[in-house]
């Protein structure tokens, strides 16, 4: 195996590991705006696409990468929206925000 | 030359920092008062690594990038301002539009590169493949049937797993003959569409009351599908992503699926629905009570402590906003009242809290079932509204409940446990409450909005509203 990809599987590892620590922390009271969130964070996708959309090398493949900008941006643009409109309505007795 | 080496280490350093930020801003999801700050993080780490990405040697013609950028917008906003009800089929279509993005790239990757594609790369490119294309179709009809354009219940025949599982089988063997002839081009389409039909016959069979661990599972996938094209086209962002998505989603899905006592197996493999309706065969002639809402409102207000239990029939009856109220005029007569949030109410994870922080009901007031569930006993009142299976003590008792070991709240512990509920028809499920029997038990026949409004009325001296 090339060694960029050994690196690669270590980061991987290394990731899911971070993931389940950091997620296994929320509260189950965000798990909606959670779900939406990793969705908007996911489409980071879209990186690979515009390369792919920029670069040319056959019609093809330009086509591809067009179509998997706007999915990726879709998820990026609707899924930040969403996160933000539903953690704003979280509010404390205590501390009632307005 | 120097040039196009500066610019590669300064889109690395781009995207180290915006992996941070990625990290930063799950781990600020812990709670609410910091979560906010964790989507100002996240789209700070995406606008950053979009910028950087443009600046990439490759890229010689801007135009469809931007156009592509400006047509995902204005599809994205208004998917971003649905209502808080359609969050799940939301959700689940953008699962399918994550997963589309990943199977278009990965298949252009496929033609560019074949047949010059090492043994590891082809294995992750399968991998990005069929996750890619069960996600989509999959996290299709899901949201489908959450928008109940498909019908709901489980669709399911004969043999039906053999069937699903062997087409599974036959794409995995496709991968794996690519994988030794990656120049067999002929064989790609296949290995696209193989995998869009498994993911149709993955989610027909399985329920609506199944959604949210199926929702949790295909955010698993979509992840997964990401962090493999990562490996394909060698972004470390973009497996830190799909593994930080990935994790998530399995987390998400362990704790739905112990939250009904199913495995993950039962709940692809199991058919829910169809057990259910077997166990509704016994017809028993049996006495209820019922109260009018001037009898409610008298009891809730002698109450010193009330605990609310709201289920998806809450929301479907859009009640949040006279539960709020009743919430008000509860707190103002001292009364304390706490909500009962089952892991499952509601159609995916956490769905219920945020129809109920829309109704500005405050979060601190909403109580997870394992925290609530001792508080019972020293509970006056237990309202349901509009929840059914996870009230019902046959989960607890009963050995030939399909429900049986499903963790429930224990409501029937409470002194008085008061049932809105349009009629004694069981519910989606069809299994029998003996709750609803109980001495204790008061039903409340009604609609869930209109019948609270009346006990508003009542408790607010008859006046108002």
């Amino acid at each position: 195996m090339p060694s960029n990809l050994v690196d690669s599987l270590f980061i991987f590892m290394l990731a899911g590991f971070i993931g389940f620590e950091v997620i296994k922390r929320v509260s189950p009271l965000l798990h909606t705006p959670l779900m939406s969130l990793t969705n908007a964070l996911d489409a980071i996708a879209v990186v690979g696409a515009i390369v792919l959309a920029g670069e040319h090398k056959s019609t093809f493949a330009t086509v591809l990468g067009t179509i998997a900008v706007v999915a990726a941006t879709v998820n990026i643009v609707g899924g930040f929206i969403i996160t933000d409109r539903m953690l704003k309505m979280f509010k404390s007795s205590s501390r009632p925000a307005k | 030359m120097t040039e196009q080496i500066l610019t590669q280490h300064i889109i690395e350093v781009v995207y180290l920092i915006a992996s941070a930020l990625f990290i930063l801003s799950l781990r600020w999801m812990s709670s609410p008062t910091t979560a906010r700050r964790g989507v100002l993080a996240g789209e700070i780490g995406m606008l950053l690594a979009i910028c950087g990405t443009l600046l990439h040697h490759d890229i010689v013609d801007y135009k469809w990038i931007a156009a592509a950028l400006v047509l995902g917008t204005i599809i994205g906003i208004p998917l971003g301002k649905v209502a808080m009800t359609a969050v799940p089929q939301r959700t689940a279509l953008s699962h399918a539009f994550g997963a589309l993005c990943v199977t278009l790239v990965g298949t252009a990757e496929f033609y560019l590169q074949s047949p010059n594609i090492s043994k590891f790369t082809m294995t992750v490119l399968s991998m990005e493949i069929i996750l890619g294309g069960l996600t989509f179709t999959g996290s299709l009809m899901a949201a489908g049937k959450l928008q109940e354009i498909l019908p709901q219940r489980p669709i399911t025949y004969k043999g039906q797993n053999v069937v699903t599982l062997s087409v599974l089988a036959v794409a995995i063997g496709i991968a794996g003959y690519l994988v030794m002839h990656p120049g067999a081009t002929y064989l790609f389409p296949l290995l696209i569409f193989i995998p869009l039909i498994f993911g149709v016959m993955l989610v027909v069979p399985i329920g609506g009351a199944d959604m949210p661990t199926v929702i949790s599972l295909l955010n698993a996938y979509a992840g997964l599908s990401a962090a493999a094209m990562g490996f394909v086209l060698n972004n470390k962002l973009l497996i830190i992503a799909g593994a930080l998505d990935g994790s998530s989603g399995l987390i998400l899905s362990v704790i739905m699926s112990k939250a009904m006592n199913r495995s993950f197996t039962n709940v692809v493999f199991g058919a829910f629905g169809q057990v259910a309706a077997a166990a509704t065969g016994m017809q028993e002639e049996r006495t209820v009570r019922s109260a009018t809402p001037e009898e409610a409102a008298s009891i809730l207000a002698a109450a010193n402590k009330v605990v609310i239990v709201p289920g998806y029939g809450m929301a479907v009856a859009q009640a949040q906003h006279k539960v709020r109220e009743l919430y008000d005029a509860l707190t103002k007569k001292g009364v304390e009242v706490k909500f009962a949030i089952h892991p499952v109410a509601g159609r995916m994870p956490g769905h219920m809290n945020v129809l109920l922080a829309e109704a500005d009901i405050p979060y601190d007031r909403l109580i997870e079932m394992d925290d609530i569930n001792g508080d019972f006993p020293q509970t006056d009142v237990a309202l349901i509204i509009g929840a059914n299976d996870v009230t019902n003590p046959a989960a607890r008792t009963d050995q030939s409940s399909p429900i049986f070991g499903m963790p429930i709240l224990d409501v029937d512990k409470s002194h008085t446990v008061m049932v809105i509920k349009r009629s004694m028809n069981p519910g989606f499920a069809g299994i029998d409450n003996p709750l609803y029997y109980d001495d204790k038990t008061l039903m409340l026949f009604g609609d869930a909005k209109a019948f609270v409004g009346s006990i508003v009325r009542e408790l607010t001296g008859g006046s108002g509203h």
